[in-house]
């Protein structure tokens, strides 16, 4: 029941959204339904730490300890995201950016994206994962091309076209997948493609049929995680959308498709028996790392600049899930969590101090701090999180995926160290000038919603210097189920 | 010969059929042309998922070929000629493409997809066993076709072919995803194709013509 609620929620806010959307309430309505799913969530995380994991619907839906923390993290920066969005879209329509009619667009999307992104998480169905992936890829595609212009429209088309081969590669899999299961669970009662079903049969599946399957998923799931060299939409798509957008699209959206990776993996490694698939996710992730880490240095877009750290930051998750095992699964769960509450509350600041400055490019925007310290110090702050500084969350998670990958695989050592130190010297150098220096810009019509960001970080600080006990338990009860 | 023994042969040609239209629709420049293609395409798997309904005697796959029917060989044709007289594009041709290649390349690509094919075929025991490489390397020449092309509605109409190809292999391989997948699917594609058709209009205001030449600012410099 918590279950159809959570999912039904956001549906509901669609639609709503899609009949009022265009008046001057929507903005509150789209955030109140945004609280309305938290709380509904929270309820179901409860009963979750309260019971156990339970699955529910003729076993269609299901949660566990892997997904429900996702669940609630989505929840929570989908609130938040709301929040910001409220004075910034504003200030957008006040400049003549947007319409009521592109507002009401947004909105309803914006509600449909969630239901899509809470679809994919809590779904048993491998199917199903397979058709809420695709509808929150089409369900954004408007929102990357809410502006109309040239750049925003070429962006669109790439992710769409990108991002539907690279999909189209998942369904593949996920036939192969079928085909493998049916051949072991049969076609009655339509369990042959149920994760928990799968999963209790997974050493009897056929290994060279999974081995390929696997090819195929990661591919296409992987073009959704910005994985390199499968990237190219996402630099585009974060910077040419609108800021909230941007924050979602890299703070939950990506985390879901590495989600369905990981749950592929699960399945595959216990099928082949053999670390062929771990191997490629550390590949995958390693030269993502590298790759994004290099192109950081040659940014001129603030939004592009943090959507090629998403790529970095993506890589090295994949990479610790890759490695397997207790402690750098741990790892990868916790940098999920950093990365995502880090990256959006980054979005936040970088999509006001555009605002501020006029422009997305780095070279115009300067002085952040003495026009609106909260703005300027929030993008100081969040900035240092994502670089790793401890004390924050991030630091920790990455402290520990490189000692792991030190102690088990010591010939990646250098290159993670390099990616690390190329990405501190990149941001670093762009974000000192914008967040301090001169500027005689005027302050922002409309006072912006920043108390998500500091929440957000002040969240990341603790993860970094006291992570509370349930939550570590959680996490480990989901790292021991990733396994590897 | 008996009946039940030229439905795997039927079946093995409209495979082979299908492997020929995506051949033409690599040697085709005309948006037009390409559309009729497409629509056979579509009759053609209509055709062989009926056999196979009929054969392994499922009535969810009725239920799919009647989708298929409705959706790709009726639907998206219609719609696609609309759209293209709509926008004028109808006798838009591609002129920058080197057809011998192509045709080259996409011969690679088939045997690539036979290898790749092989171990699944040997395990599989639905009756259209052998066709699972013929799927395979008609999503393989869908995919040639996009990344050749630069007008929108060709590349659209090669992400429809690739899709036609991923239908087959799952009635081909497994006879057909469960029917609750396959409707998720039909509707993601129809939407998509909807985004899309709003798409089209969108590029021609701001660019005032289809072709992709000009969505090409947004690179690394």
């Amino acid at each position: 029941m918590d279950l159809l609620i959570v999912l039904g929620l956001p549906l509901l806010g669609a639609l709503l959204l899609a009949l009022f959307g265009a008046r001057t309430y929507a903005a509150e309505l789209n955030a109140g339904m945004s609280f309305a799913t938290l709380v509904a969530v929270a309820f179901l995380v409860l009963r979750v730490l309260r019971h156990g994991s339970l699955l529910a619907l003729h076993e269609q839906f299901f949660v566990d300890s892997f997904n429900v923390f996702l669940v609630a993290l989505t929840a929570f920066v989908g609130f938040t995201t709301a929040l910001f969005s409220r004075p910034y879209m504003r200030i957008e329509e006040q400049r003549g950016r947007l319409s009521q009619q592109r507002l009401r667009l947004y909105h309803s999307m914006y509600q449909l994206f969630m239901a899509a992104m809470f679809l994919a998480l809590l779904t048993n169905n491998m199917g199903l994962l397979w058709v809420a992936m695709e509808a929150a890829t089409l369900s954004t595609v408007l929102l990357v091309s809410l502006y109309r212009t040239r750049a925003s429209l070429e962006a669109a088309w790439k992710y769409f076209i990108l991002c539907g081969v690279g999909i189209a590669q998942a369904l593949f899999g996920t036939i192969l997948l079928y085909f493998a299961a049916e051949h072991v669970l049969g076609r009655q009662g339509m369990t042959a493609l149920l994760w928990t079903h799968l999963n209790a049969v997974k050493g009897q599946l056929e290994p060279r049929v999974l081995g390929l399957a696997f090819v195929f998923l990661l591919v296409g799931y992987g073009t959704k995680v910005g994985l390199a060299p499968l990237h190219n939409w996402l630099p585009d798509a974060h910077a040419e959308g609108p800021t909230p957008v941007s924050a979602v699209l890299s703070g939950l959206l990506l985390n879901v498709a590495l989600y369905a990776v990981i749950r592929c993996k699960v399945l595959v490694e216990g099928s082949i028996g053999s670390y062929l698939p771990g191997r490629m996710l550390m590949t995958f992730g390693l030269l993502s790392a590298v790759l994004g880490a290099f192109f950081l240095w040659r940014q001129r877009d603030i939004k592009r600049l943090f959507g090629y750290s998403s790529i970095e930051h993506m890589g090295i998750i994949t990479f610790a899930f890759g490695i397997g095992g207790p402690i750098a699964n741990f790892a990868a769960l916790l940098h999920m969590t950093v990365h995502s509450l880090t990256k959006s509350s980054i979005f936040f600041t970088a999509g006001h101090a555009s605002q501020t400055a006029h422009t997305q490019q780095m070279d115009g925007i300067r002085g952040l701090v003495g026009i609106s310290p909260t703005i300027g110090w929030g993008l100081m702050l969040g900035s240092l999180a994502i670089l790793g500084m401890p004390p924050f969350g991030v630091f920790a998670s990455e402290f520990l995926i490189l000692t792991t990958a030190m102690r088990e695989h010591p010939w990646t050592t250098p290159f993670l160290l390099i990616a690390l130190g190329v990405a501190f010297a990149a941001i670093f150098r762009k974000v000192q000038p914008m967040v301090f220096g001169e500027s005689d810009a005027p302050p922002l019509p409309h006072s912006p919603a920043l108390v998500p960001v500091f929440i957000h970080l002040a969240i990341v600080l603790m993860l970094g210097v006291y992570m509370p006990f349930a939550l570590a338990d959680w996490y480990r009860a989901a790292a021991r189920l990733i396994g590897g | 010969m008996h009946p039940s023994h030229m439905i795997p042969e039927l079946l093995k040609l409209l495979a082979a059929s299908l492997l020929l239209i995506s051949f033409a629709m690599l040697s085709r420049r005309r948006t037009q042309r390409l559309i009729t293609l497409f629509a056979w395409q579509g009759s053609v798997l209509f055709v062989s998922t009926l056999l196979v309904a009929y054969s392994a005697g499922l009535t969810e796959l009725y239920y799919s070929a009647t989708l298929t029917l409705l959706l790709k060989v009726i639907a998206l044709p219609w719609i696609l000629h609309r759209l293209t007289r709509r926008l004028g594009a109808q006798w838009d041709s591609e002129t920058l493409v080197n057809i011998p290649i192509t045709m080259l390349v996409g011969l690679g690509l088939v045997i690539f997809a036979f290898g790749l094919a092989q171990p699944i075929s040997r395990m599989a025991t639905t009756i259209t066993r052998n066709t699972i490489g013929i799927a395979l390397a008609v999503i393989f020449l869908a995919f040639l076709m996009m990344i050749t092309r630069r007008k929108a509605i060709t590349q659209v109409i090669g992400f429809l072919a690739m899709e036609n190809g991923l239908f087959f292999a799952a009635t081909s391989a497994t006879y057909g995803m469960p029917m609750v997948i396959e409707l998720g699917i039909a509707l993601d594609l129809l939407v998509g194709f909807f985004i899309l058709g709003i798409f089209f209009f969108q590029i021609r205001e701001q660019f005032d013509s289809l072709d992709l030449s000009h969505l090409e600012s947004l690179k690394e410099e």
